[in-house]
C-alpha cells in the first residue's frame, strides 16, 4: 500500500511538524506500508495552466504524478484568511476532475483559533468529494497551542493522530478489498 | 446537406476513427513498430473501404503514445490505397497549424483521393502540442477561432484577403489547388459539452461530436444546443450534418465485448490521459440508452437506432483500436459491421424517395 502524506503550505512549522509526528507514526506501526512525504515548502510547484497533469515537468510533474499513484493521501493544512492555503487548492486545480477515484484521503488540520474548526467541513470535504475521494470522516484539529518549539505537546492531539493513521489503513484496506470484490464480479 | 456530401435519403452513414494511437497491448505487453502500426493504419482503411463503410479518419496528437502526428501524411497513402471511402482528420489541430497550409494538404488529398477528402479541425484536448511547436496555451481559444475562421474562408473563396492577429495577413492570396468540387467539407471537432456545440452552431459548421460513455440523452442536450446555437445566427440546421463519434466494439455477447475490450481502453486511457476507465462505467456501457456502443451484432444495431432516432445525425464513427488492439480483432470487427450491422443500419434509416 502506498501513502502520500502532503502538508500543503509554504508557511510556518505546524502543519509540518504534525506532519512528521504523523509519518513518524505511520512508519512504526505499519512497516511495509510505503509512506512518502511530500512538503510543499519543499517544491517549487506552478500554477495550474489547464494541462494534463502528465504534461507538467520538474516539481510540478513529480507531485501529481506521486499523488496519482497513492493509494491513500492524508492531508496536512493550515487555515489561512478562513481558508485553505492557495498552494493545496493549487494542487487540486493541477490534478483531473476525478483524481481520488478509489483513493482514501483524511485530513488533518492546525489553526491559530478554534473558530476554524469547520473550515475542514465545508470547505475542504467538498473539494474532496467532487474529485470522488472516499474521506476519512473523522480529521484532527489542532490549535496553537497545542505545539511548543516544533513539538506537539497536548497528548490527546498524540492520540488523535494515531486514531487518524489507524482509520486512513483500515478504511484504505477495506475499500480496497470491496472494489477488488466487486470488480471480479464484472467478470470482464 | 448536399454541400457536405451527404445524402440522408441512403440512410445513416457507418464510419471508423482512429486517434492514431500507439500503444501497447495490455494482455501481452508488447507494443508493435511505429512503422507496423502505421501501415496496420492503412490495411484499417482499405477493409473499411472494401466492406462498404462510408468514411475513415485519421487524429493529429503530438505526444508519447501516438503514431500519425503528420496525420495528413497517412491520409495521403489511404488516399492512394482506398476507393470509394471518404477520408477525413479526427482532428486536425487548427490552432497549432497555419491554415494554408492545412488547406494545400486536404485539397492534395481531396485530389488524390478523387473528390473524397474532408477535414475536422478541433483545438486539441491534450495541449502539449502548443509548447512542442511554439504556442502560447493563453491564446487557446482565440488561435482556434481566428484560424478556423480563416480556413472557412480558403475553403469558400479562392483568392483570399484577410488579416487577422496570429497569422501574416493574406492579399489577394491564391490558396491552390482547389478540390476537385471545388470544396471540402470542414467540420468542427466537438468534446461533448453544449459549450462547445454552441460556438459550433455560431461557426454555421458541421459537428463532429466525439464521446465516452454515459447516456445518450445527455448528448442530446448537446446536439440540440448546436442547432439552436446555429438557427439563432441564421443557419438552417437541416442543413448542418451531426456526427458522433466513441467507442466501439462487437462481438459474440456483450460481456465477451466488455472483456475483449476493457483492458485495452482502461491501460490505454491510463497511459495517454493519466487515468483509466471505472470498471463500474464500463460495465453500463452495454445498456441500450449508454451512448457507448459495445455488445453483440445485434444489440449495437438497436442501440444506434435508438441513437438515430434520438439525435437525428448523419454519421456515426466508431473508434475500435484504441489501446493496442491487436489487428485480427480490428478484421474481425470490420467484417461485422460490413455483413451484419452496416446492412441493418442502412435498411432502417434510409429514407423512400420522396
Amino acid at each position: 500500500m502506498k501513502i502520500v502524506a502532503l502538508s500543503g503550505s509554504k508557511v510556518g512549522s505546524k502543519t509540518r511538524t504534525a506532519m512528521n509526528y504523523t509519518v513518524q507514526k505511520m512508519s512504526d506501526k505499519y512497516p511495509d506500508v510505503e509512506v512518502t512525504l511530500l512538503d510543499l515548502a519543499d517544491y517549487d510547484i506552478q500554477f495550474s495552466d489547464g494541462r494534463n497533469y502528465l504534461e507538467y515537468e520538474g516539481d510540478t510533474g513529480y507531485v501529481t504524478t506521486t499523488l496519482m499513484e497513492t493509494d491513500a493521501i492524508i492531508i496536512g493544512t493550515p487555515i489561512f484568511q478562513a481558508s485553505i492555503p492557495a498552494t493545496l487548492k493549487n494542487i487540486f486545480d493541477l490534478l483531473p476532475q476525478n483524481a481520488f477515484r478509489d483513493k482514501v484521503v483524511s485530513i488533518l488540520v492546525t489553526a491559530g483559533s478554534a473558530k476554524h474548526y469547520l473550515i475542514a467541513e465545508q470547505q475542504l470535504k467538498p473539494i474532496l468529494a467532487y474529485m470522488k475521494a472516499q474521506i476519512v470522516q473523522t480529521y484532527v484539529f489542532i490549535e496553537e497551542a497545542d505545539f511548543y518549539r516544533k513539538e506537539i505537546t497536548n497528548h490527546d492531539v498524540l492520540f488523535r493522530i494515531e486514531r487518524l493513521v489507524e482509520d486512513t489503513i483500515v478504511l484504505t484496506e477495506t475499500f480496497t478489498e470491496i472494489r477488488e470484490k466487486k470488480e471480479a464480479e464484472y467478470d470482464f | 446537406m448536399k454541400k457536405y456530401g451527404i445524402d440522408p435519403s441512403k440512410g445513416l452513414e457507418f464510419g471508423i476513427y482512429t486517434l492514431g494511437d500507439h500503444l501497447p497491448n495490455p494482455l501481452t505487453g508488447e507494443r508493435i513498430s511505429a512503422e507496423q502500426r502505421v501501415h496496420e493504419l492503412i490495411e484499417y482503411a482499405k477493409l473499411a473501404d472494401q466492406a462498404g463503410l462510408d468514411f475513415f479518419s485519421v487524429g493529429e496528437s503530438h505526444q508519447d503514445y501516438f503514431v500519425t502526428q503528420a496525420h495528413s501524411v497517412v491520409l495521403s497513402a489511404i488516399a492512394q490505397a482506398t476507393n470509394n471511402i471518404k477520408i477525413g482528420s479526427s482532428s486536425t489541430i487548427i490552432s497549432t497549424s497555419d491554415p494554408v497550409r492545412v488547406y494545400e494538404d486536404f485539397s492534395t488529398i481531396d485530389l488524390i483521393s478523387k473528390g473524397r477528402a474532408e477535414i475536422i479541425a478541433g483545438r486539441a484536448s491534450r495541449v502539449g502540442l502548443f509548447e512542442l511547436l511554439g504556442y502560447d496555451l493563453r491564446d487557446y481559444e482565440e488561435l482556434f477561432e481566428e484560424k478556423f475562421e480563416l480556413l472557412m474562408k480558403i475553403n469558400e473563396e479562392e483568392v483570399v484577403n484577410w488579416s487577422g492577429e496570429y497569422r501574416a495577413s493574406l492579399r489577394n492570396a491564391r490558396v491552390i489547388p482547389r478540390p476537385q468540387k471545388g470544396f471540402i467539407p470542414i467540420w468542427r471537432a466537438v468534446g461533448g459539452t453544449p459549450a462547445s456545440a454552441i460556438k459550433a452552431g455560431y461557426a454555421g459548421a458541421p459537428m463532429f461530436m466525439a464521446h465516452l460513455g454515459g447516456p445518450a440523452s445527455v448528448f442530446k442536450r448537446t446536439i440540440d444546443a448546436y442547432r439552436e446555437a446555429a438557427k439563432m445566427r441564421g443557419f438552417d440546421p437541416a442543413e448542418l450534418p451531426v456526427a458522433t463519434a466513441g467507442f466501439f466494439y462487437a462481438a459474440e455477447t456483450s460481456q465477451q465485448a466488455l472483456k475483449d475490450m476493457y483492458p485495452h481502453i482502461n491501460e490505454g486511457m491510463k497511459k495517454t490521459n493519466g487515468a483509466g476507465f471505472p470498471k463500474q462505467h464500463f460495465a453500463q456501457g452495454i445498456d441500450p440508452h449508454n451512448i457507448m456502443n459495445v455488445g453483440s451484432p445485434q444489440q449495437i444495431i438497436e442501440k444506434i437506432l435508438y441513437q438515430h432516432e434520438l439525435f437525428g445525425h448523419q454519421r456515426y464513427i466508431a473508434q475500435i483500436d484504441f489501446g493496442g488492439v491487436p489487428f485480427e480483432r480490428l478484421m474481425k470487427n470490420i467484417e461485422i459491421i460490413g455483413n451484419e450491422i452496416l446492412p441493418a443500419i442502412k435498411k432502417y434509416t434510409k429514407k423512400a424517395e420522396a
